[in-house]
């Protein structure tokens, strides 16, 4: 208890249960197999529950998920059985969120598979080794997509692609309001 | 439009699903290949860089490893070394792509070094995000010995203006302490600095990093919540921490509840934060205070009854979950929330739906139970089996607190018995009836008729053995054992081979047990001898040739009675290890020869929420592989091979500190007269190898033990541990105590580490350790006896002794519970070890066996006189007075 709060994993699945993009930070599950086998396990107890407007929770083997879907994607964060569940759940919206952000809204496979950099991106930016590193969705967006948390980085070292970018994500943001 | 109406064409439609299905099968990963990837890879050495094309590779190798597919160590080091490639370009893009992919490659010690100055460089970028990220690479992959010429960046960076370098380098921090202590331990001083930072998840990080610092340190950790308490932490997420590290010095220091309670009113105030998290931290830190108040709970119960009808899951689950764990011990305080929790049985959310029923049969009153049944049986048609089982466990917990209530909890047990249901679920029902049967007297005559009804109509043999056995036990003792006879020879008539044998046995127990049945008997076990199955004959012959009297109305031999019927006192799986470990040789197999001990139930098992001994197998049995390693072990010594049976092992005791030079534990094994020490020792140190390595033992301060025998260990390499043994000889059956002071002596050389060889010459050295006691509780083995009342009555008042001592002043209860279980070694019996909190006396069961296999039970009885002074009234049975009367001067003197 004494401890500080951990993240096992953060799963994004699409709606077969297949990985889209997956993040374990823990030794619980040593193998691919093992992972296979609780994805297998997370999504076959959640399906069928409606996790579309608030985030759902459940537990299972003294696992508590956290979890909530937007049309094809299905995204799951999981933590031990005593841990704060509001805590997960606010690493699950800030990832939700932030993907949101990051693919302009069109939160669905297809389009998370074609910028699954930013995806990857994202999750390494959320949490690292288990440990919470940043749970509000318009600063991972930010960090990801600008590629740079220093704007007062020297010009020669800012790219086209970089503007770009930084222009999307305002564009983004301009959007979701 | 027109490349997806083509897609659409070629690939026909294999998936139905809500959403657009023109688009379902695409994927730009689509027949994506390892080969063909790492082909690609080669773009990585061209001399002029895409830095766009770059990425995409990267992306793709991701793809790969994310979706689980392995790198054989060639494929791996050979990417790595292209990446590193990458660092000549200057595209940020890019740059955090080889980033991420180093960290997923984790390379190898000798790969890192390549790597090293790069990222070192960008650790002192001018660009944050550079500074940010280099920092967690070179962390992930590095090992101590980098750490070092890293070090002084690092602290920098915790002390770093930009929030994300701070907290780059903190969590970093956070990940080494586990593999460099003594190196992040030097941080404190930048640690205690990024705590007052303005950036909420600097302070968080830094934080957590700081406590685990100083964990070992209370005084420290007391010190460090007592200032921040004062407020000066902004995040939420600092604040868990902080409600965390408050609780924990609560639990610590054993304050009274009274007078001046800063830290409490620490928590309390965190009830009125902001951030929901918060308050639910705090709220489920204080239910879970030791020996909290009503008065202290309400606040935390009233903040989480209005997360009860919150619109969010998370929140009404959190809630429900906590005031159910709450519910165990303070039933009374979550009464205020039924109205709620009554409201959530409809809730779409099925844990949260469960959670609130077994909240409910928990708070629950006498009057309220018929009510509540009412609503449980029509939740209970559209829940899973799981959570079934669940309802079912707090049903018999509810049915055992008012036992007068048992007709309608049975009525409701044996209605959904007859419904669909899987194993588990049914095996949950019938455990629950049993246990019902067993502790209710006058729910056991319907109980019984419910299960004769399960059995004609039930699909799992298990079950039916199970139940057959237990009838076999029961039906002879109630009122009408004729009525179950139909039952039963049903069984015998209607099922498999297995069901079959095991109704013979029933019905032969009937008869062994009902002298009046038995000629009725012997007419259906003659049936049986023409059963197409052997195992059901042989047991039908066993049981005529037996049960004598050849079919009149006779008593049967106690004898036979015992050899049939009698428990086995040695636990299956002992039996099992022992069976397979005979070789088939002219001397027969020795029952005697099993050992007894029972080993105590792995952690695993506790943790599992709810789970209660079954009530019809005996106390589980764990795995004994330990003491089977033990004995198979001493038993290949010739010294120590006429020493007989081990009685017991105890744990491994530690002689030395964590992360000396050499590691040593010692396991005390007892023998009728003999007791051997085996010490584990391990050499932790890479340039010495140990030889001829001993334990020198002074055993000046335990007179009646003798040295008889010593084992030395040839010799002790690095990381390989080894054993050597000392014996001492005791007067048999007598259970000395005493203490011995232990030396370590060994001749060391030194290795070089290149080669791994030897000097040839070596030096004799002494290490001492840690002083080893040999005291009562060595003398008893747990052993747990499955109905504590039955086993107290058949051991009989005969050599019953019974005394009261004052134990003195104490902190609680617990307190002197738990000492008085480990003076005593023995097994605490149905969960008796556990004091509710508040309460003014308690009742505790022990059961164990005594050296000399004597069979002992304790019944404690604790009260709390005036001023925290504890008086214990201490009942013991046994088998023989003489192990009575040394229980008693056991805890007389101890």
């Amino acid at each position: 208890m004494e401890t500080c709060p951990a993240i096992k994993n953060i799963l994004l699945l699409d709606s077969e249960g297949k990985r889209v993009a997956v993040n374990y930070y823990s030794d619980d599950w040593p193998t691919n197999a093992a992972k296979e086998a609780f994805e297998k396990a997370v999504f076959a107890k959640t399906q069928k529950t409606n996790a579309r407007a608030e985030a759902e929770i459940t537990m299972f083997d003294n696992y508590i998920v956290v979890y909530k879907f937007a049309q094809d994607l299905h995204f799951f964060v999981t933590g031990s059985d005593n841990e704060n569940e509001i805590i997960l759940a606010s690493v699950l919206q800030g990832f939700f969120d932030a993907v949101g952000i990051l693919l302009r809204g069109n939160v669905e496979k297809k389009e998370s598979l074609e910028n699954l950099d930013l995806i990857l991106l994202c999750l390494d930016e959320i949490v690292d080794g288990g440990i919470v590193l940043e749970t509000d969705a318009n600063v991972i967006a930010g960090k990801v997509a600008s590629n740079s948390v220093d704007s007062g980085a020297p010009l020669s070292e800012q790219t086209i692609s970089q503007a770009l970018a930084t222009a999307r994500e305002h564009l983004a943001r301009s959007l979701l309001k | 439009m027109i490349s997806v109406v083509v897609s659409e064409m070629a690939q026909p439609l294999v998936k139905k699903d809500d959403d657009r299905d023109d688009e379902m099968d695409y994927s730009p990963f689509m027949g994506i290949e390892k080969g063909a990837v790492l082909q690609e890879a080669r773009v990585f050495n061209d001399p002029q860089l895409d830095a766009r094309r770059c990425s995409q590779v990267i992306t793709k190798l991701l793809y790969l490893l994310n979706q689980g597919e392995a790198f054989t160590k060639v494929e791996a080091t050979e990417v790595f070394f292209s990446v590193t490639k990458l660092f000549q370009s200057k595209d940020i893009g890019l740059r955090r792509m080889v980033y991420l992919i180093i960290k997923e490659l984790s390379p190898s010690a000798d790969e890192v070094i390549i790597v090293t100055s790069s990222l070192m460089k960008d650790m002192n970028s001018r660009t944050d995000m550079y500074r940010a990220n280099a920092i967690r690479v070179l962390c992930r992959i590095t090992d101590g010995t980098l750490l070092t010429q890293i070090e002084r960046y690092l602290k920098q960076a915790i002390v770093d203006k930009n929030p994300v370098v701070a907290s780059a380098a903190l969590v970093s921090g956070i990940h080494l302490l586990q593999t460099n202590p003594e190196i992040v331990k030097r941080w404190s001083n930048e640690v205690q600095e990024a705590v007052q930072s303005r950036a909420a998840l600097v302070q968080f990080h830094a934080l957590a990093l700081l406590h685990q610092i100083r964990q070992n340190d209370r005084l420290a950790v007391s010190k460090l919540v007592t200032s921040l308490t004062k407020g000066s932490v902004r995040s939420p997420l600092a604040q868990c921490l902080l409600i965390r590290y408050t609780s924990q010095v609560i639990r610590e220091s054993g304050i009274s509840q009274t007078g001046d309670r800063p830290f409490y009113d620490y928590l309390e105030s965190c009830l009125r934060h902001k951030a929901e998290m918060v308050i639910f931290e705090a709220a489920r830190a204080i239910t879970e205070l030791n020996g909290v108040t009503t008065r202290e709970l309400t606040p935390a119960i009233t903040v989480l009854q209005l997360f009860l009808s919150s619109s969010k899951p998370v929140l009404r689950f959190a809630a429900v979950r906590t005031l159910n764990k709450v519910a165990m011990t303070h039933p009374m305080a979550v009464t205020n929330c039924n109205i709620d929790m009554e409201s959530l049985i409809s809730d779409q959310n099925r844990s949260i739906a469960t959670l609130a029923i077994t909240t409910l049969l928990k708070t629950g009153n006498e009057s309220s139970i018929d009510r509540l049944m009412k609503q449980i049986t029509n939740f209970m048609s559209d829940i899973a089996d799981e959570f079934k089982i669940v309802v079912v466990e707090a049903i018999r917990s509810l049915c055992l607190k008012f036992p007068l209530k048992y007709r309608s909890l049975m009525n409701f047990l044996s209605n959904i018995l007859r419904e669909e249901g899987g194993f588990e679920y049914k095996k949950a029902i019938v455990d629950s009836i049993v246990i019902l049967i067993r502790d209710i007297p006058d729910a056991k005559e319907g109980g019984l008729l419910h299960l004769c009804e399960f059995i004609e109509d039930c699909e799992f043999t298990y079950l039916s053995t199970q139940i057959l056995h237990f009838l076999g036990n029961e039906g002879p003792k109630t009122s009408d054992p004729s009525k179950y006879i139909r039952y039963i020879y049903n069984r015998v008539i209607l099922e498999n081979a297995t069901v079959r044998a095991s109704a013979v046995s029933t019905l032969a127990k009937f008869g062994a047990l009902v002298d009046s049945l038995k000629p009725r008997i012997f007419v259906l076990l003659k049936r049986c001898l023409f059963d197409s199955d052997d195992e059901v004959r042989d047991r039908a012959t066993l049981y005529l040739n037996t049960l004598g009297g050849d079919g009149a109305v006779v008593e049967t031999d106690e004898e036979v009675k015992e050899f049939l019927f009698g428990s086995l006192d040695v636990p299956l799986t002992n039996l099992e290890t022992s069976l397979k470990n005979y070789e088939p040789s002219e001397e027969p197999f020795d029952i005697y020869s099993v050992p007894k001990e029972v080993k105590s139930q792995p952690l695993a098992e506790k943790k599992a929420p709810g789970k209660k001994p079954t009530g019809l197998s005996a106390p589980p049995v764990a795995p004994t592989s330990t003491v089977d390693a033990y004995e198979r072990l001493l038993s290949s010594i010739p010294e120590f091979a006429t020493y007989g049976k081990l009685f017991k092992s105890s744990a491994p005791v530690e002689l030395t500190e964590a992360e000396t030079e050499y590691a040593v534990n010692v396991v005390k094994h007892i023998f009728d007269s003999h007791i051997v020490f085996q010490y584990n020792c391990a050499n932790t140190i890479p340039e010495q190898l140990l030889e001829n390595v001993s334990v020198i033992v002074d055993a000046s301060e335990a007179e009646e033990f003798s040295e008889v025998a010593s084992k030395p260990l040839k010799s002790l390499p690095y990381d390989t541990p080894g054993q050597t043994f000392v014996a001492f000889e005791r007067p048999e059956g007598v259970p000395a105590v005493g203490k011995f002071s232990n030396t370590l002596r060994f001749i060391v050389k030194e290795v070089d580490p290149s080669t791994g060889e030897a000097e040839d010459d070596g030096v004799e050295d002494e290490y001492q350790l840690e002083d080893l006691e040999v005291v009562s509780a060595d003398y008893m083995l747990k052993v747990g006896v499955s109905n504590f009342r039955n086993a107290w009555e058949s051991l009989g008042a005969d050599c019953e002794k019974i005394d009261e001592y004052g134990l003195g002043p104490m902190e609680g209860l617990t307190e002197a519970v738990n000492a008085v279980i480990s003076l005593l070694g023995m097994q605490p019996c149905e969960g008796t070890e556990v004091v509710p909190s508040n309460s003014r006396s308690h009742t505790c069961l022990l059961s164990g066996l005594y050296i000399g296999n004597v069979k002992v039970l304790v019944r404690l009885s604790f009260g709390v006189g005036g001023p925290k002074e504890v008086a214990m009234k201490l009942a013991v049975r046994s088998e023989d007075i003489s192990v009575s009367d040394a229980i008693h001067e056991i805890v007389a003197s101890g």
